[in-house]
C-alpha cells in the first residue's frame, strides 16, 4: 500500500495506525501485547515489514518482539541485555554510587542499510547492538567505559539512553543522548566515545564547562545535513552546526523552552518542531493550550500551530519519543499524548486532526512511509 | 507431572491457555522454573532475573494456600504439587493503587 503506518507504543500495549497518502481516514489496530508497556516500536528503513518492539513490565521485566510482516504477527527474540565485563557503578540521585543494572529498552534504532542490524538504548544507560535481527544483543561497551560513566546520574525518568542518531552518510558516526548525562559521539563505529556537550547550560550544575550531567531530552537530525543537530533539553532548545562540538540556544520566542520531543521536517532541514511544556514541575502545556511550535529558521523564531488542537483545558504531556514525521511529498507531523490522543498534521503542521483519542498514555510514535 | 499456573501476562506471552504441565528433574522451585523456561523460552527472564537468577520482586510463588516465595529455590515443593493434586502458582503481585 502507499501511505503511512504509525507505530504507537503506550502504557498498555502497541497500536498500529494506517492510512493512505491523504491521511484523513485511519484504521486503528487492536492492541498488540495488551497490558504491557511498549516503550518503542520501530521499523527498518531497509524493509518496512521488519518491525522491532520493546515490551516491558514492572512485574515481568523486558521482552523483545520482532515482526517480519509489518506487525501482523510477532515473535519474541532475545531479551538478554548483559553488560559487557564488570559493569561498575554510576551516581545515584543522592550522590552515592549504584551498580549498573539493566531495567528496560527505551529506544530502538534500526540500521538504514542492514535489515538485521538494530541498536537499542537501554536503562541503566548503555547502547546495545544486534546484528542478527534481535536474536542476540551485544553491548557497545566503549560508551559506558569511555571514562565519564561513573559521573552519570539518572533523570527523574531513570538513567536512560533514549536517543540514537545514525549518520546516514558516515556509518562510523553515532550520537546518543542519555538522561541526565548528555550527548556522546563516536566516530569509529562505537570503539571510542566522548561527551559533546559544550555550550549546554543547566541550572544546578556549577560549572558551565561540565562535560556531563546535562538532562538532554531528545535529539533530531535531518539526513541531508547530519552535522546540524537539534536538541530539546530539560530546559532550552539547542542547536549544533558542527556535529555536537558546540551548542547554541535557539529557544527564541517560545512560551516555554521546557519540553520533551523535537523533530525535523522531512524535506526542509531548517524546519523544526517542539511542543512547549510549562515547566519541569508542571508537565502540561502553558495555559491549557496544546500548541506545537514550528521554526522555519532552525530555531530562534517560532510560530504556534494550533489549528485543530485543543486550545483550552488541555493538560496532557508529549513524551520525548512521541513525535515523528513522515516523508510524503507534503510532510506529515505526528505526536501522541499522555492522554492517549494521537494527532496528525498532513500539511507540515498547518492543520491538525486526531487519529485516535482514547488510547492508553502514549510513550512513543514512529512513522513509516510506505510506497 | 507438575501443574503450573501462570499469570495472564505470561500466558499471553507464552501463547498458552489455562494450566501448563511439565516434567521436572527434581521437585523444587528451581527445577520447575527451569522446565517452564525450557518448554517456553520466551518466558526466560520474566519470572526470574536473568542475571541473578532470583525471583523478580513483584512475582510470587504460591501452592497449597501457602506463600512459597521466600523458600529456598532448592527446597522440596509440597507433596501435593509434586503428585499433581495442586498447582504451583506464579502470581504477579498486587501493586499500585
Amino acid at each position: 500500500m502507499t501511505g503511512v503506518r504509525v507505530l504507537v507504543g503506550t502504557r498498555k500495549g502497541a497500536f498500529i495506525l494506517t492510512s493512505d497518502e491523504a491521511r484523513r481516514d485511519w484504521k486503528v489496530s487492536e492492541a498488540h501485547f495488551p497490558g504491557w508497556e511498549i516503550y518503542h516500536v520501530a521499523g527498518s528503513p531497509v524493509d518496512p515489514n521488519r518491525l522491532y518492539a520493546s515490551q516491558s513490565s514492572g512485574w515481568f521485566g523486558q521482552v523483545m518482539q520482532r515482526s517480519d510482516d509489518g506487525g501482523i504477527s510477532w515473535n519474541p527474540v532475545s531479551n538478554d541485555f548483559t553488560y559487557a565485563g564488570v559493569p561498575g557503578s554510576h551516581q545515584w540521585y543522592d550522590g552515592s554510587l549504584r551498580p549498573w543494572e539493566f531495567k528496560r529498552v527505551w529506544h530502538l534504532e534500526p540500521s538504514p542499510s542492514d535489515v538485521d542490524s538494530v541498536y537499542a538504548g537501554v536503562e541503566d544507560a548503555a547502547l546495545f547492538h544486534s546484528a542478527d535481527g534481535g536474536s542476540s544483543w551485544q553491548e557497545i561497551r566503549g560508551l559506558r567505559e569511555h571514562g565519564s560513566g561513573a559521573q552519570w546520574q539518572p533523570g527523574a525518568g531513570g538513567m536512560c539512553l533514549h536517543t540514537i542518531l545514525l549518520d546516514p552518510h558516515n556509518p562510523q558516526r553515532i550520537m546518543v543522548a542519555i538522561s541526565a548525562a548528555g550527548v556522546f559521539r563516536t566516530d569509529d563505529a562505537g570503539a571510542s566515545w566522548r561527551p559533546v556537550n559544550k555550550g549546554l547550560l543547566s541550572d544546578g550544575i556549577p560549572s558551565p564547562a561540565a562535560e556531563v550531567g546535562h538532562c538532554v531530552h531528545n535529539l533530531a537530525m535531518h539526513p541531508s545535513r547530519p552535522d546540524t543537530i537539534y536538541m530539546q533539553k530539560h530546559w532550552d532548545v539547542m542547536r549544533s552546526k558542527d556535529g555536537g562540538e558546540n551548542w547554541d540556544e535557539v529557544s527564541g520566542n517560545l512560551p516555554s523552552d521546557f519540553g520533551f520531543p523535537i523533530s525535523v521536517h522531512a524535506h526542509e532541514p531548517d524546519t523544526i518542531y517542539v511542543v512547549p511544556i510549562t515547566s519541569d514541575s508542571h508537565h502540561f502545556p502553558p495555559d491549557g493550550k496544546l500548541r506545537v511550535y514550528r521554526s522555519r529558521t532552525g530555531g530562534d523564531e517560532w510560530e504556534p500551530l494550533t489549528n485543530g488542537l485543543p486550545q483550552q483545558d488541555c493538560y496532557v504531556n508529549v513524551l520525548r519519543d512521541a513525535m515523528a514525521v513522515d516523508s510524503l511529498a507534503d510532510c506529515g507531523i505526528y505526536f501522541g499524548t499522555t492522554g492517549g490522543q494521537v494527532y496528525v498534521s498532513p500539511d507540515s503542521g498547518d492543520s491538525w486532526a486526531p487519529i485516535v483519542r482514547d488510547l492508553p498514555a502514549v510513550l512513543s510514535v514512529q512513522v513509516q512511509t510506505l510506497s | 507431572m507438575i501443574r503450573v499456573v501462570l499469570p495472564a501476562h505470561l500466558r499471553q506471552l507464552a501463547r498458552c491457555e489455562g494450566e501448563i504441565q511439565i516434567e521436572t528433574a527434581a521437585p523444587t522451585q528451581r527445577a520447575v522454573l527451569d522446565a517452564v523456561e525450557a518448554a517456553y523460552p520466551m518466558l526466560r527472564g520474566t519470572i526470574r532475573d536473568p542475571a541473578s537468577g532470583k525471583r523478580r520482586p513483584f512475582v510470587r510463588f504460591f501452592a497449597c494456600e501457602e506463600d512459597l516465595s521466600h523458600d529456598s529455590p532448592d527446597a522440596p515443593l509440597p507433596e501435593e504439587v509434586v503428585n499433581g493434586r495442586e498447582p504451583f502458582l506464579v502470581i504477579g503481585a498486587m501493586a499500585g493503587g
